[in-house]
């Protein structure tokens, strides 16, 4: 058993347009580590990790957050189309204003006494998730002249074994940014949509918020269809 | 047949990665054991702060808290495979373990380690080795695939009672990294 190649999904270590990979790159190429057991096992981090409201970021310290408040729902599969099960999901983002809770942000925009701007949920046997947020403001940063980050979410998942650790970003439909963004940019051409959340009239609830769908697809194992075995759960 | 899905591209963790990735107890595999400690430096030699190391090894045994260890999922009283240490100011990391046991015949004892940083799109991949296992180091297969000089970039020092593993991301004394 071993998990597929993916690759193709992924950005460049060098990517020069975004400039804090310059001295961050290895230089020599990436040997082929062979899956062996300890590549084929994994962390399998799920529930046990999340308490009770860490699924809600908009309270925080005794008060509500401000800004458009959101859902954010998806489901966790791997690329053979088997659901991830109890698997942790952990996000952090800007506030409304674009302003991190984080002591080197020096972003203008004011700090929210109640928005700490992390949540944690893990998937349950089908492999859903779900999150209740804040819609995260945009911010400037220093890449570029006038270098705006596209609004979004910072997603860490463990996967069911190691190949299937994932860390990526969440983005919002027809963010305007995009364009000029070398991180979303990184991403070879045909997977950046893969980023994208879209808007979910279905979970959105009337009168309190808007809802957004995010599927991740983690990487599954190399074998053909066919010789898929069952669903776990 | 119907099309299947896609894998989902990674992004950097980007600068503010400490907002929710450190665990109070990441760093810890068990309460008491080996001290693993390094630094995490760019292509200038400086230190990376806004870094996140992730180790993953088998316990003591050899054995893995996983259903697809063929011998069956194992557990070892009061320790955890897998470990997660942000990096400090001056790029230091810092771990608590046991060595971990052989895997299979083939493979000297190893930790896999993971990094994560700003400046990084995707997560590298690399694998520390014990400088006291000379015999099974010289027959890995994995070390085997590398020269002499990425080899012993591969393998800690010993540093008073504990282990000491740098990492590099770039330039002179490179860390080997892998594609998994």
């Amino acid at each position: 058993m071993s998990y597929v190649d993916d690759s193709a999904s992924h950005p460049d270590y060098d990517s020069p347009d975004y400039r804090s990979t310059s001295l961050r790159h290895p230089n020599n190429k990436l040997h082929l580590l062979p899956q062996r057991l300890t590549e084929i096992t994994g962390p399998l981090f799920g529930a046990e990790r999340v308490r009770p409201g860490d699924d809600d970021l908009t309270q925080w310290d005794g008060g509500e957050a401000i800004g458009q408040r959101i859902i954010v729902h998806g489901r966790v599969v791997d690329s053979d189309g088997r659901a991830v099960p109890d698997t942790l999901l952990e996000i952090w983002q800007a506030n409304a204003s674009g302003r991190y809770r984080h002591a080197n942000d020096q972003w203008a925009g004011p700090l929210d006494p109640h928005f700490a701007g992390l949540g944690r949920c893990a998937t349950d046997r089908d492999g859903n998730y779900r999150f209740t947020t804040i819609q995260p403001g945009a911010y400037p940063w220093k890449n570029h002249r006038n270098a705006w980050r596209p609004a979004h979410i910072h997603f860490s998942v463990f996967g069911r074994a190691f190949p299937q650790r994932l860390v990526t970003q969440m983005y919002f439909p027809g963010d305007p940014l995009f364009f000029q963004d070398p991180i979303y940019n990184s991403v070879p051409e045909h997977a950046r949509e893969r980023m994208i959340s879209s808007y979910d009239h279905n979970a959105t609830q009337d009168h309190w918020a808007l809802g957004f769908r995010f599927d991740i697809v983690l990487r599954g194992r190399a074998q053909t269809p066919f010789e898929s075995e069952p669903d776990d759960d | 047949m119907t099309e299947l899905p896609a894998t989902t591209p990674s992004q950097t963790v980007g600068p503010f990665l400490s907002i929710a990735l450190p665990w109070q107890d990441g760093p810890d595999l068990i309460a008491a054991g080996i001290t693993i400690s390094g630094v995490l430096t760019d292509g200038a030699g400086a230190p990376v702060p806004d870094g996140l190391i992730e180790l993953w090894q088998a316990d003591p045994d050899g054995r893995y808290a996983h259903p697809d260890d063929p011998r069956g999922a194992a557990t070892f009283a009061g320790f955890r495979s897998f470990g997660r240490c942000a990096t400090d100011a001056r790029g230091a990391f810092r771990f608590h373990t046991l060595k971990p046991g052989r895997v299979d015949d083939e493979q000297a004892p190893h930790i896999d380690v993971t990094v994560f940083a700003r400046g990084l799109l995707k997560h590298l991949v690399t694998r520390l080795y014990f400088p006291d296992e000379p015999e099974a180091n010289a027959a890995d297969p994995v070390q085997r695939s590398l020269d002499e000089d990425e080899r012993e970039r591969l393998i800690a020092r010993a540093d008073g009672p504990g282990l000491r593993f740098d990492i590099r991301l770039q330039g002179d004394g490179e860390t080997p990294f892998f594609t998994v």
